[in-house]
């Protein structure tokens, strides 16, 4: 019998996933299964402690909340709001357990049942819609308390550390290379060199096991110096045998067995030896190729670069390595250790650079510090350039000319930067404005002018500049200025609770009905500013966390959560969470960056998939209760 | 002494079996808290208005259970009629012919009364499609519907408050009802579709009464 119903139902599941990787026919199944449930507002679908149902749920419309029920004090917390197509309620029937949830219907709703038997023998093999469903449960069921258990759950979709990494840098050779015979004349040769545009050509025997090779080189040596005429078979000018390789070698070995032979081409063997199958050739330029997207081969050209041009060329390398890593998924921390390095390498080399433009060198020694993302470590791809310069203390009389010395560098080396990439600071916080280049004594005082002191001015400074990092120069002035800014920190208590207000002027950033936030005006209205409404919130939420501890030496954010998580072992999970939603956003934030070439701190919503959309709200959890944290460690609530 | 007349015969001996015990279901019938009590809402497509002349089209129909409407066990059924009007086919789009399986008239009444067995129905502006499921009886011989059923037009204007009353339309149509209670309108004047509209207006109109602690069989039934 026709059933009009299910069709409509399956219209409505079809657009949501994980029913969106569905084809019609199983679609249409599990439609006709579906419970539609009316909801009023506070009807429980299902409380903590309930048997698990044979369905789990998708809202159609209205809204659902998930609370945590503590029976202990009979507090509710609520954990998330699941509004039209969000999924929820799945993982007790996965693992076959009582709800550790509470369903409430938040406003009136209806609410589709999915059945999770005619759902699992429809979807048996469909390993993405399991995936799915997975980190759907594990993100609307996450809160601090399972915490633990979602990184178990997220096994597979964390890369293998190490794997990725070592393939990365094994050589790629080229498959199925061009073959000739041995009898074949060496016109028709060249002519299959030409066609494909090739340097070279594997002469193979009847068991495609390779006997020789013929190179650009050799036609230019043998045949146009009228050696041997064009007619001549191939056999006669060949250069053989050829040196072979087992695949899987890597780079280094690779250079090593060319550089011994004197050669530019490795024929691939099937064991490695001429008497063995071809499978692929290896290239000098393959190599080239490979190492050109390597980190080594990068920092190697910035260290050699005598022109800010250079520089730009290797920066730019450096944006596409970026790329391939997060495609292959490389652990986010290793890619930021090695942009980060990279970034810093670019900056010396333009202190340097600048250093031998100066008509003299400098009057005494300096330090070039990074600040803001740079100086957190946390800059990945091209952004404003913040940066300040401290320089030794001078007697009175010689400051202007010494102060104007560094601004001259300083002038040099912004400049050259803004070449390579990194745009001025709109703010003008940079080493050749007057106010961020001084002596180690004026920078101590103005520190404890702004901690001691503390305006609304202040706090957006501190905001960048308490996460500097020594890039050149003289480390010990550095050091300095942080004992002196540790100190003095000691003194106030008044500047954790200013910093604590900047740090929760971003609010969570999910509204009624978990949309999210967009900005309400301006050019950018409608976008979702990651930036301001998730990172910055974490980053100074870390920051003052961090200076209220008197840890020194850790600028990075994420490494700021893990310290905190080590020293506050009652906070572990709460810290954990942060540091994980933190790095998840940066890895988001700078794929949209490179999907849309700019910054990637705006996201349109509407680009993005449910599944995106649901990893990202998955990381506001933690923004939450932190900054509820903050409110009562820091008294906040009033202040 | 006729015992027949005094002891009114509840059907015929040449009634077919499905209407005896369509019949005589309702014999034991007992009322249950409302939570557990199995509504039907149904609604029909009819080649007009003419209660005597015109026919139904199609029945659609859906349970209600606890709030719960199970989507494999819905309703859906057209019907092969000889009487045709061209003029409601851009209403409700059902051809002569077409490719729509149909049934038989006696066909569909046998198999909706299984459907409905002796539970409440639900139908928008119920009167006329009651009526008209009842002419279908009647033209094979059988008797009138013998189910409670509960008008959602009529329901809608009781869960009005009272200072709101005067102000009421007299006719409220289903239209009107998915505007007012916010119900998406999709497959409107299909039976089936009409019927899913019809079962979740009742739904929301209940949950309303329910606020205003109204909500007792003498209210809903009268």
């Amino acid at each position: 019998m026709k059933n009009s119903i299910a069709e409509r139902v399956s219209d409505f599941l079809k657009d949501f996933p994980p029913f969106n990787l569905l084809k019609e026919k199983p679609l249409l199944e599990i439609a006709e299964g579906v419970n539609i449930i009316y909801l009023e507002k506070g009807d429980v679908l299902y409380e903590k402690g309930d048997h698990y149902h044979d369905y789990f749920y998708i809202v159609r419309n209205g809204a659902v909340s998930l609370y945590h029920h503590a029976v202990e004090d009979n507090t509710k917390h609520m954990v998330n709001i699941n509004d039209a197509g969000d999924v929820f309620g799945v993982r007790p029937l996965i693992n076959k357990e009582n709800y550790k949830l509470t369903a409430i219907a938040n406003e009136e709703s209806i609410v589709y049942g999915i059945p999770i038997d005619v759902f699992e023998s429809v979807t048996n093999k469909n390993v993405k819609v399991y995936k799915y469903l997975i980190t759907s449960f594990a993100s609307n069921a996450y809160d601090p308390y399972t915490a633990e258990e979602n990184t178990k759950i997220f096994v597979d979709y964390l890369p293998n550390t190490s794997q990725d990494i070592v393939n990365f840098q094994s050589a790629n050779y080229t498959k199925n290379p061009i073959c000739c015979k041995a009898d074949a004349s060496l016109q028709s040769a060249a002519l299959q060199m030409s066609e494909h545009r090739i340097g070279c050509i594997i002469v193979v025997d009847d068991k495609k096991q390779p006997i020789g090779i013929i190179t650009n080189s050799d036609i230019k040596n043998k045949i146009a110096t009228g050696l041997f005429p064009i007619t001549t078979a191939v056999k006669n000018i060949m250069s053989s045998p050829v040196i072979s390789e087992k695949k899987n070698l890597t780079i280094a070995d690779a250079q090593l067995k060319m550089i011994k032979h004197s050669i530019g081409h490795l024929c691939i063997t099937e064991d490695g030896t001429p008497n063995s199958k071809l499978m692929g050739v290896l290239t000098n330029h393959d190599i080239i190729a490979t190492l050109g997207n390597n980190p080594t081969a990068i920092l190697k050209d910035i260290k050699r670069a005598t022109r800010t041009k250079t520089l730009r060329a290797a920066r730019r390398q450096a944006n596409g390595l970026l790329k391939s890593y997060l495609e292959q998924n490389i652990p986010l921390t290793h890619i930021v250790n090695i942009i980060s390095q990279i970034n810093d390498a670019v900056t010396m080399k333009a202190i340097e650079i600048a250093l031998e433009k100066m008509p003299t060198p400098p009057p005494v020694t300096f330090s070039w510090l990074a600040l803001g993302s740079q100086g957190r470590k946390e800059q990945l791809l091209f952004s404003d350039q913040d940066n300040a310069l401290i320089f030794e203390d001078v007697p009175k009389s010689k400051y202007e000319e010494t102060q104007n010395y560094f601004l001259e560098l300083a002038k040099l080396v912004n400049k050259s930067l803004n070449k390579v990439g990194f745009e001025y600071c709109e703010a003008d916080m940079m080493a050749k404005n007057p106010a961020w280049c001084k002596s180690l004594s004026e920078w101590k005082n103005q520190f404890k002018d702004w901690i001691l002191n503390t305006d609304e001015k202040a706090i957006l400074l501190s905001s960048i500049f308490f996460d500097f990092n020594h890039i050149y120069g003289n480390q010990q002035l550095e050091k300095e200025l942080t004992d002196s800014i540790y100190e003095t920190l000691s003194r106030s208590s008044v500047f954790f609770r200013f910093l604590g207000r900047d740090a929760l002027k971003n609010p969570s950033p999910l509204g009624f009905f978990k949309q999210f936030l967009v900005e309400q005006d301006g050019e950018h209205k409608d976008l979702f500013n990651i930036k301001y409404r998730a990172l910055m919130p974490l980053i100074d939420a870390a920051r003052l966390l961090i200076l209220s501890k008197q840890v020194r030496g850790v600028n990075n954010t994420y490494e700021r959560f893990e310290k905190l998580a080590e020293l506050e072992p009652n906070n572990k999970e709460l810290y954990e969470s942060c540091a994980y939603a933190f790095k998840a956003l940066l890895k988001f934030k700078t794929k949209q960056g490179i999907l849309h070439n700019n910054s990637g701190k705006l996201i349109e919503l509407e680009t993005l998939t449910k599944e995106e959309k649901l990893k990202l709200k998955r990381c506001f959890k933690p923004l939450h209760d932190i900054q509820e944290a903050l409110k009562l460690r820091f008294d906040l609530a009033n202040f | 002494m006729n015992w027949n007349w005094f002891f009114r015969k509840k059907y015929n001996d040449d009634h077919p079996d499905f209407w005896k015990a369509y019949v005589d279901s309702f014999d034991k019938k007992q009322r249950k808290p409302i939570q557990e009590t199995r509504f039907v809402a149904f609604d029909t497509e009819t080649t007009g208005f003419d209660k005597k002349n015109d026919r139904v089209l199609s029945l659609g129909a859906v349970e209600i259970t606890n709030k719960t409407i199970k989507v494999n066990n819905t309703f859906e059924i057209y019907i092969k009629q000889d009487v045709f009007n061209p003029e409601t086919v851009k209403i409700h789009g059902i051809l002569k012919e077409g490719d729509l399986e149909k049934v038989s008239e006696l066909e569909a009444i046998k198999l909706f009364l299984a459907y409905i067995k002796n539970d409440i129905l639900v139908a928008h502006h119920a009167g006329f499609d009651y009526a008209m499921v009842n002419e279908m009886l009647l033209r094979h011989g059988l008797g009138k519907l013998k189910n409670d059923f509960i008008d959602t037009g009529v329901l809608f204007s009781k869960s009005k408050h009272i200072i709101y009353r005067e102000n009421l339309k007299k006719h409220y149509t289903l239209d009107d009802l998915c505007k007012e209670l916010n119900i998406a309108m999709t497959d409107r004047h299909t039976s089936i579709g009409d019927a899913l509209i019809t079962a979740i207006a009742f739904l929301k109109i209940i949950t309303r009464l329910d606020k205003i602690k109204i909500l007792k069989w003498d209210y809903l039934m009268k």
